[in-house]
């Protein structure tokens, strides 16, 4: 019998989490509730004894000192309205799961595999509210439909009871196979991809068609017990494998590419410019250890170290489950790492985020929550995702354009870092051989996540499917990743890989490519819930899964370390040598394809790309009230102060922080790149930076690229890291660039902007040796909806692409931070400073894009940086901060501002090229430059040091807090003080 | 013989290798040891002086942090018999058990700390919600001179990183919290830039009850706190150290090395050797 247990605060505790709900309600929903309280439920579904039930629930589920607690016995009472929140049927209740152990650890005793615990909040409002605002509360605030179910009562409707509700997954369904006609025209062929979201082109689907024709593949087909047309099993099991999430069709097509008349036509974007410049710089770096090979891209940090290091987005799913998407999204990009060469142990997270504005007051599309909701979700994910499993989030962005409302991003980042040598064998090299038993380890197989992968790869609409939607468990993932180090130095495996997109199909089968196939029967897997059909075991994408290859001689050995870490894992079958994906269930064969025609039998997409310029126009520039703009731009959402976001993520876990997010004497000036120290008896550091601008984008992708990998850089150099060892990660956000008259008319035009970003790509990492070890592209960030009109409308985000850098440094006591330090420096602008307000902040604070978008100058900022990372080595500097948004004089006023110091500042002397504005001096967005504070002992050494470089003092740190700048015409043009710049910065997105 | 120290991992602990890092700077020979293997009896506490809960997220703080772990451990049997005679008997035989952050709300939790009049059973304060929801940050801590804490014995201030989203302490009643400071239990307070305890976010940066950060029991051998002190292992982990090192260069002077947070476990290492050797 199912039984509820209740927990509150006794009277006298104060409810923080009521607090903050009472005042998100008022914020987010402009309601005002009296008094909110919350109750914390738990639907046990066991049979317990009434003795049991009451240890359970004075031990592990209630606190003495603060807590009280009842059975089966309502604890509300004296409210408006009761509000109780419970996830759906199916839906991931990590609490429940702990809740379950924790009764079988009190009672000493299993429970049995049906017994179950639920977790659900009670909110109890005080108030006037009215019935359509409780119901606004609820699923705007409290909750979200697409996972969970709410119930909803009013004092007048209440009759003393809850009723316990179990939400199980009733599925009555009985498990069978279809097969599918693919005899037919191709509109039926268009039907059946779209249909049953397989996001198949008409021209794959004819493919696939012609390969169920052909008379040998049918001859093994019969002996294996299948007929002439494939199982929905085959069917998805390629759909995903040739899915554009999975098989980057866009990056590999053939695409006529046309520029000022011109054509050129580039097989590849991937191989051309992205491989093709990391090849090129391979020659001369000798640290790339494993690059665009495996699940992340691997380089040297110390003789006896590699790191790892992956970016992934996971976009959709945020828009419509922020919590559960980003959550998703950082447990599975950590298994990137960790599922990298034998495994790697996860040392850090860099998270960057694009939202709309949270202060958006527009009408919002169907199904899409208000931007301000999105990002707190996505924010608490993260926040999870991160801290729960002991990982530091050492680095970070946050964007806003309103562009970004249809569709988020949400990049996630993972390092990791594992031993050179494993059981004396290059740890980055695996394999799987003919014979090996296929292994899941790991959390169970439910509905969660099928599709993901295909899904990621159409737009969103508002039909698309909640089974898209899963919440990481990072408990389940720490246990199963703790114990695969275990099992990795024990040697109990030959091969591992993480099961993401695709799920099985994707894991064994990318890994059965190495043995060259694989037998597996699905009965086998180990279930959430019964109904699944054979094709959903395959294709489920449920967290916290790996694939491991384990020789049959260790499997003894490897389940009982499984057993004893509490991790489940299940033999699922075997690698082969056959060549064949062969899949059982039930004994009988569901699949039967060749491994080649899986992985290889893709036809290759041909598209046409156009360049033409867009056309802007500069705005006036203002020469007046410049201190005013000053503080504008500081309070601008893209400049301001991260810090309510920043330190609600773990920095310091695992104890290697060297320079934190924040910075400087009040710990809050805006460091430039994350430093670690991931051997902790050593000095070799690991610095982290990202470098993205999509505003930039609006006039030319080639420059939003350049200056993208520019700033990364920059931000690396910032820190004391040098150009001998950086390694970049490509991350490329894009709206879908494929022409289509009705639904992307504009496709060869987008399709033309990836094009230049690639080739700017190419460019700069090949200019300053920094080569991209791994990437990953989305290219389908559309919201599609219909009008008022009863047309089709679409949001598109502004093509956006991330750079990641991670930079080794030899010795992190010589690193420097943004902050000024002593009175009495001297202030240095590094870096020339051109007419390049094209795409900045300032002119977007004058609502225009403008036209000069900032070129970066590979040849001289290699010289810049060259020089001063010499001078940071050698000690010269004492404060060292990246110049980009909002230009020079943002720079200078976050160096002033962290280390709590004013500045006297003389504009005549910045070196600059042909400017006659004071406005083009402060606001410009050239790259390659920097504010650089140096000791006056210092100053003749630092200049000699960057000699050739455009390198010129421009001023004083004061000793008081005064920050006062003299323009062009040499007279002051910014009077303000560094507390009045601080709060500007700071008060924005201060929650 | 060097003193031994057991560093208990599993389940979501995860500062389990910077604490031993820290045990091993302190001159004790640290190993790492998963609770079900403790469990098992492939380590025994018996053969160990120091006992090192440290921080974490075991079961994700489900059911509140720490409840879950404790309640593994307090129901949990060895092949010799409930795990808890081994923990009482290690306290017992004057060793020495620490808990940090996790491990702080574990032994609250498990009613090790504070333990008055040596009742290492019932819990008689908790560690709960922060009032302001999670936070990392750099706290100043000053150090109660009446305590009779083994672990800060000669430490009078601390500057350490928090990282959690239930710290805020919270006695069960006037009479416990009056009894923690009569008897000396209260270890440590946060305090503000002149190390003068204090009540106001951030310095106290989840709402604990006297701005308590870590108490002992009446030995002064079992201390919980919720700062993290093997997370400052290194002068460099201080969020001032460029500007330090920026002030050494100018005087011609180089940055000693040594961080605050180990001396929390040489204090341990030698009470070991001299007592327990």
């Amino acid at each position: 019998m199912p039984f509820r247990i209740e927990v509150a605060l006794r009277p006298g505790y104060r409810d923080a989490a009521g607090e903050g709900v009472k005042a998100a309600i008022k914020d987010n929903l402009s309601i005002s509730a009296d008094n909110v309280r919350t109750i914390k439920v738990y639907t046990v579904n066991a049979s317990l004894s009434e003795d049991e039930k009451k240890a359970v629930a004075s031990g592990p589920f209630s606190d003495v000192v603060v807590q009280e607690y009842s059975l089966d016995r309502p604890l509300a009472a004296n409210f408006d309205w009761m509000i109780e929140v419970g996830f759906r049927p199916g839906v991931t209740d990590n609490e429940g799961k702990t809740g379950r152990e924790a009764i079988e650890d009190r009672l000493g005793r299993k429970l049995k595999p049906d017994e179950s615990v639920h977790t659900s909040m009670q909110y109890l409002l005080n108030g006037k509210i009215n019935h359509i605002q409780a119901i606004r509360i609820s699923k705007e605030l409290l909750g979200n439909e697409l996972i969970e179910r709410f119930n909803i009562i009013s004092k007048d409707e209440w009759d003393g009871k809850v009723e316990p509700y179990v939400p199980l997954v009733k599925d009555a369904h009985k498990p069978h196979v279809g097969e599918i006609n693919l005899d037919v025209s191709d509109k039926e062929l268009q039907d059946i991809s779209r249909k049953g979201i397989l996001a198949l082109s008409l021209e794959e689907m004819r493919r696939i068609r012609d390969y169920f024709k052909e008379p040998a593949i049918l001859d093994a087909r019969r002996k294996v017990g299948l007929s002439d047309k494939p199982t929905d099993v085959e069917l998805e099991s390629l759909a995903q494998t040739w899915s554009e999430h999975c098989k980057h069709k866009i990056f590999n097509a053939s695409i006529d590419y046309y520029e000022d008349g011109k054509k050129e036509t580039i097989d590849s974007l991937f191989k051309t410019y992205i491989q093709g410049s990391t090849s090129e710089i391979a020659k001369k770096a000798d640290w790339l250890v494993s690059v665009f090979k495996d699940n992340a891209g691997v380089i040297k940090f110390t003789n006896d170290h590699n790191i790892a290091f992956k970016v992934e987005t996971h976009n959709s799913p945020s828009a419509l489950d922020p919590y559960g998407g980003a959550i998703t999204g950082i447990v599975g990009v950590d298994r990137d790492p960790s599922g990298t060469g034998m495994g790697s142990k996860i040392i850090a997270h860099t998270d960057v985020l694009c939202f709309a504005s949270p202060n958006y007051t527009g009408r919002l599309p169907p199904r899409i929550f208000h931007p301000k909701r999105i990002m707190e979700g996505v924010v608490r994910g993260i926040k999870d995702g991160g801290n729960k499993n002991g990982i530091p989030t050492i680095n970070g962005a946050i964007l806003f354009d309103d562009r970004y409302g249809g569709k988020p991003l949400v990049y996630c980042g993972s390092i990791g870092i594992m031993p050179a040598i494993v059981n004396g064998k290059p740890s980055e090299d695996k394999k799987a051989d003919a014979g090996d038993l296929i292994v899941m380890a790991g959390g169970r197989i439910g509905k969660d996540g099928i599709h993901g992968a295909t899904f990621s790869s159409e737009e969103l609409h508002e039909g698309s499917p909640a089974t898209a939607v899963q919440i990481g468990d990072p408990i389940t993932q720490k246990k199963m990743l703790d114990m695969l180090l275990e099992a990795r130095d024990m040697g109990l495996y030959r091969c591992i890989t993480d099961n993401g997109a695709g799920g099985l199909s994707s894991s064994v089968g990318e890994t059965a490519e190495s043995s060259g196939g694989c037998e597996m029967h699905l009965e086998k897997a180990p279930l959430k819930y019964h109904g699944l059909d054979p094709w959903e075991i395959l294709l489920s994408e449920a967290q916290e899964r790996m694939t491991l290859a384990v020789p049959p001689e260790n499997i003894d050995a490897f389940m009982a370390l499984c057993k004893r870490r509490g991790v489940e894992a299940t033999v699922l079958g075997k690698f082969t040598g056959t060549g064949k994906f062969h899949v059982l269930y039930d004994g009988k064969t569901v699949a039967y394809l060749d491994m080649d025609f899986l992985h290889h039998g893709l036809p290759k997409m041909s598209l046409t790309a156009k360049w033409a310029a867009p056309k802007y126009k500069d705005p006036e520039l203002p020469v007046e009230g410049l201190t005013g703009a000053l503080m504008t731009l500081l309070s601008d959402l893209n400049i301001a102060s991260k810090e309510w976001v920043i330190r609600q993520y773990d920095h310091e876990v695992q104890g290697g922080s060297v320079i934190k997010p924040l910075t400087g004497r009040d710990n809050d000036g805006p460091g430039d790149a994350g430093v670690i120290r991931p051997l902790l008896d050593r000095m070799t550091g690991l610095a982290v930076a990202n470098g993205i601008n999509p505003f930039y984008g609006d006039i030319d992708t080639y420059h939003m690229t350049a200056n993208s990998i520019d700033e990364a850089i920059r931000n690396i150099i910032a820190v004391g890291g040098s150009l001998k060892q950086i390694a970049l990660l490509d991350n490329f956000c894009w709206c879908d660039p494929i022409y289509d008259p009705e639904k992307t008319p504009d496709g060869e035009y987008k399709l033309a902007q990836l094009v230049r970003a690639n080739k700017a790509l190419y460019d700069y990492t090949t200019a300053y040796g920094t080569p991209c070890i791994s990437g990953k592209d989305s290219m389908k960030n559309d919201y599609k909806l219909k009008g008022e009109d009863g047309k089709e409308y679409k949001i598109s985000i502004p093509p956006t692409v991330l750079f990641s850098a991670a930079g080794v440094i030899p010795d992190v006591r010589k690193c420097v931070t943004m902050d000024a330090k002593m009175p009495g420096d001297v202030v240095f602008a590094v870096g020339k400073t051109k007419d390049e307000l094209g795409g900045s902040r300032f002119y977007a604070m004058l609502g225009a894009v403008g036209t000069n978008v900032p070129k970066v100058d590979a040849a001289a900022n290699k010289r810049t940086y060259e020089a001063l990372s010499k001078a940071i080595n050698a000690g010269l500097v004492a404060s060292c901060h990246d110049c980009s948004d909002g230009g020079l004089a943002v720079a200078l006023a976050e160096t002033a501002f962290a280390g709590g110091l004013g500045m006297d500042i003389d504009l005549l002397r910045v070196p600059s090229e042909r400017l006659n504005r004071d406005a083009q001096v402060l606001f410009s967005e050239s790259a390659g430059r920097f504010v650089v504070t140096v000791a006056p002992e210092n100053e003749k050494a630092f200049r000699q040091a960057m000699e050739g470089v455009d390198c010129e003092s421009i001023g004083t740190v004061r000793q008081d807090d005064r920050f006062l700048v003299r323009g062009l015409k040499s007279i002051r043009i910014i009077d303000t003080i560094t507390g009045a710049m601080k709060e500007s910065w700071q008060y924005p997105l201060r929650w | 013989m060097a003193v031994k120290s057991l560093v208990l991992t599993g389940y979501g602990i995860n500062c389990e290798m910077e604490t031993a890092y820290a045990n091993r700077l302190a001159g004790a020979d640290a190993t790492i040891a998963h609770i079900n293997d403790v469990i098992d009896g492939k380590y025994k506490l018996e053969d160990y002086q120091i006992l090192n809960f440290p921080g974490g997220f075991s079961y994700g703080d489900d059911l509140g942090s720490g409840k879950a772990f404790a309640n593994k451990v307090l129901y949990a049997k060895t092949p010799k018999g409930p795990i808890m005679d081994d923990i009482r008997k290690f306290i017992d035989d004057g060793k020495l058990i620490i808990g940090i952050c996790n491990g702080f709300q574990i032994l609250v939790k498990m009613g090790l700390l504070p333990a008055f009049d040596k009742d290492y059973r019932a819990q008689t304060t908790t560690v709960f919600y922060n009032d302001k929801g999670f936070r990392d940050a750099w706290v100043n801590l000053k150090v109660n001179p009446a305590s009779q804490c083994i672990f800060t014995k000669g430490i009078e201030k601390m500057y350490l990183p928090i990282r959690h989203g239930e710290g805020k302490f919270i006695p069960g009643d006037k009479a416990i919290l009056d009894r923690l400071w009569k008897n000396g239990h209260v270890v440590m307070q946060y305090a503000d830039e002149s190390y003068k305890p204090s009540m106001e976010f951030p310095m106290n940066p989840n709402g604990s009850v006297d701005s308590i950060a870590g108490i002992c029991d009446e030995t002064g051998r079992v201390f919980g706190l919720m700062p993290h002190p093997e997370a400052f292992n290194h002068i460099v982990n201080h969020p001032h150290y460029t500007r330090m090192a920026d002030e050494y260069r100018r005087k011609g002077k180089v940055m000693p090395e040594e961080s605050d947070g180990i001396k929390v476990w040489r204090n341990a290492v030698a009470y070991a050797k001299e007592k327990l050797a």
